[in-house]
């Protein structure tokens, strides 16, 4: 059974063009799935149908039992689905970063005690234990959207999504973070939609969408999506630089395998081929 | 900008700055209580006070110095009520023959400048030895008996909170801002007042909608956190009261006692 399901979804902002338009999708549990798509082709909105904070006008998401037209399991959806958003500065509630992962837990009544046990895990989680009483401020970008992450997880969410989570930070801060996604992925077997502008960031996704005009234009594994060369830059998706420098090469008659997508098979292929 | 600290808060690990921040924030009151109390003339009981803040300093190993330089910030202040008093009281006798300053009004003037001084002292301790953040919780604490009258304590504490949060992040765009403007030819070094002010509006504007939209995206967050008002809510970090708090409050109350022991003792007559 899918863990969380959209079916037919439709949503406008001004009852005139529609975000996001007849979209069904479903994900598994464990799952990472990437959400690409040019500015303006609905990732985020679909962000916000996930998490209950927008609901559909037509269609219907549902998250485990809870569906989100139903006003009594919004609080079930959003516990079950947590977001982390682009901008670490507007998502960090107070002034010290145990308060601000104790923000979740507060809302939903956890006892204190427990509140103190899952600051903990939340922090371990994300590799952070030594500044539990730091300020926020003092942090880089990256240790922020990681403290971002922690106060999410402290509502011990079965899906993360990520809108555009390392969209504002350096090269070092977007490892930092996607290597704590990937971690959470892999050992705790949370699900993960990533939504992202870097084509990099999906290729290690078990599956990936891309949204067009807030239509579901293409689904598939990530070699998938990026095979057809041609569609993928129509559909407004810039592919890997370690993919459009092996193109460039073929083209410029080097003989090595097409389809490479990541620097590791580039460099495999330079490195082997004569 | 970066670097503006806000408040005056002095980080260290002193006895005093571990108080729990509601009692500190009571305390202060009851020792402007005291200097209130100090009755006109009695002057020993301002050195009641003045031995008070000076052990409390040292307990809370502040720099005595960073305590005294916030008497500046009301200098003026003090000055001008000390001017008023030489020159409008006219009690007692006058210091020379026929001369318009009295002995009266030296003596008030005396006894205006030592009451507002000490206030002022006494107010500094509290803001040097506990954050903003620790304030706001204090804060919280107190207003809420406020609850019986559905007063929103919760709600209050959270902008509180939320308002000291967003102190630094602010800043660090009003300079972001004022760069772009300048490169822009903006002038902001102007000696004309009206100049300069004018320059400040297209920093604020831009500062304003900024402010809406950071407000939009944090409701967000807070909503996609579950949060639905003070309703079923628990609280991770609770005040907690210790023998220390005891022993300030048996201490702020010895001043009090003292000083209106010392006013029957000896005061200037005039």
């Amino acid at each position: 059974m899918p863990i969380l399901k959209a079916e037919n979804v439709s949503f406008s902002y001004d009852k005139k063009i529609n975000a996001v338009e007849n979209f069904s999708f479903s994900v598994e549990k464990g799952e990472y799935v990437a959400v690409l798509g040019r500015n303006g082709s609905g990732k985020s909105t679909l962000a916000k149908l996930f998490n209950a904070l927008l609901i559909p006008d037509k269609g219907k998401i549902t998250v485990g039992e809870f569906s989100s037209d139903d006003k009594k399991s919004l609080f079930e959806i959003r516990k079950r689905v947590g977001v982390v958003f682009q901008n670490p500065d507007n998502q960090l509630i107070a002034s010290i970063v145990e308060d601000d992962i104790a923000f979740g837990p507060e809302n939903v009544g956890v006892p204190r005690k427990e509140i103190g046990e899952r600051i903990e895990f939340a922090l371990k989680a994300v590799g952070m234990e030594e500044f539990r009483r730091s300020s926020p401020e003092r942090l880089s970008g990256g240790q922020k959207q990681r403290i971002a992450i922690a106060g999410v997880l402290a509502l011990t969410p079965e899906i993360l999504i990520l809108d555009e989570s390392t969209a504002m930070l350096d090269p070092a801060g977007r490892k930092e973070v996607l290597k704590v996604v990937e971690k959470l992925n892999e050992e705790q077997g949370v699900t993960v939609i990533a939504i992202t502008h870097y084509m990099e960031e999906a290729l290690f996704a078990d599956r990936v969408i891309v949204l067009d005009g807030g239509k579901l234009a293409k689904e598939g594994r990530p070699e998938e999506i990026f095979s057809d060369r041609e569609n993928a830059v129509k559909l407004g998706l810039e592919l890997p630089f370690a993919a459009r420098i092996a193109d460039e090469l073929i083209k410029r008659g080097v003989k090595i395998k097409s389809g490479i997508l990541t620097k590791e098979e580039l460099a495999e292929e330079l490195c082997g081929s004569k | 900008m970066r670097d503006v600290s806000f408040g005056q808060y002095y980080p260290s690990f002193s006895a005093v700055h571990k108080l729990n921040p509601a009692i500190k924030i009571l305390l202060s009151i009851a020792y402007i209580v005291a200097v209130f109390l100090v009755q006109p003339f009695y002057f020993l009981g301002f050195l009641a006070c003045f031995t008070y803040i000076v052990l409390v300093t040292a307990v809370a190993k502040l720099p005595f110095f960073r305590v005294i330089k916030s008497i500046r910030a009301i200098l003026f202040f003090v000055v001008l009520s000390a001017v008023i008093q030489v020159f409008v009281n006219k009690t007692g006798s006058p210091l020379w023959e026929g001369g318009f300053i009295y002995t009266g009004g030296l003596i008030s003037a005396a006894y205006i400048v030592l009451r507002i001084s000490m206030i002022v002292l006494g107010a500094s301790l509290l803001t040097l030895t506990t954050s903003p953040v620790e304030l706001a919780d204090g804060i919280e604490f107190l207003l809420y008996p406020l609850k019986l009258i559905k007063f929103p304590v919760h709600e209050f504490a959270l902008i509180m909170s939320i308002a000291l949060r967003f102190i630094p992040t602010l800043l660090d765009e009003t300079d972001r801002i004022i760069k772009a403007q300048k490169a822009r030819g903006a002038d902001f070094e102007s000696k004309n007042l009206f100049k300069r002010a004018k320059a400040m509006i297209p920093v604020l504007i831009p500062l304003l909608i900024s402010s809406f939209r950071r407000a939009d995206e944090l409701a967000d967050a807070m909503d996609s956190r579950c949060y639905s008002g003070s309703k079923n809510r628990t609280k991770y970090k609770k005040l907690t009261f210790g023998w220390g708090d005891l022993i300030a409050a048996l201490f702020t109350a010895g001043l009090i006692v003292g000083v209106v022991f010392l006013n029957g003792v000896y005061g200037v007559t005039v």
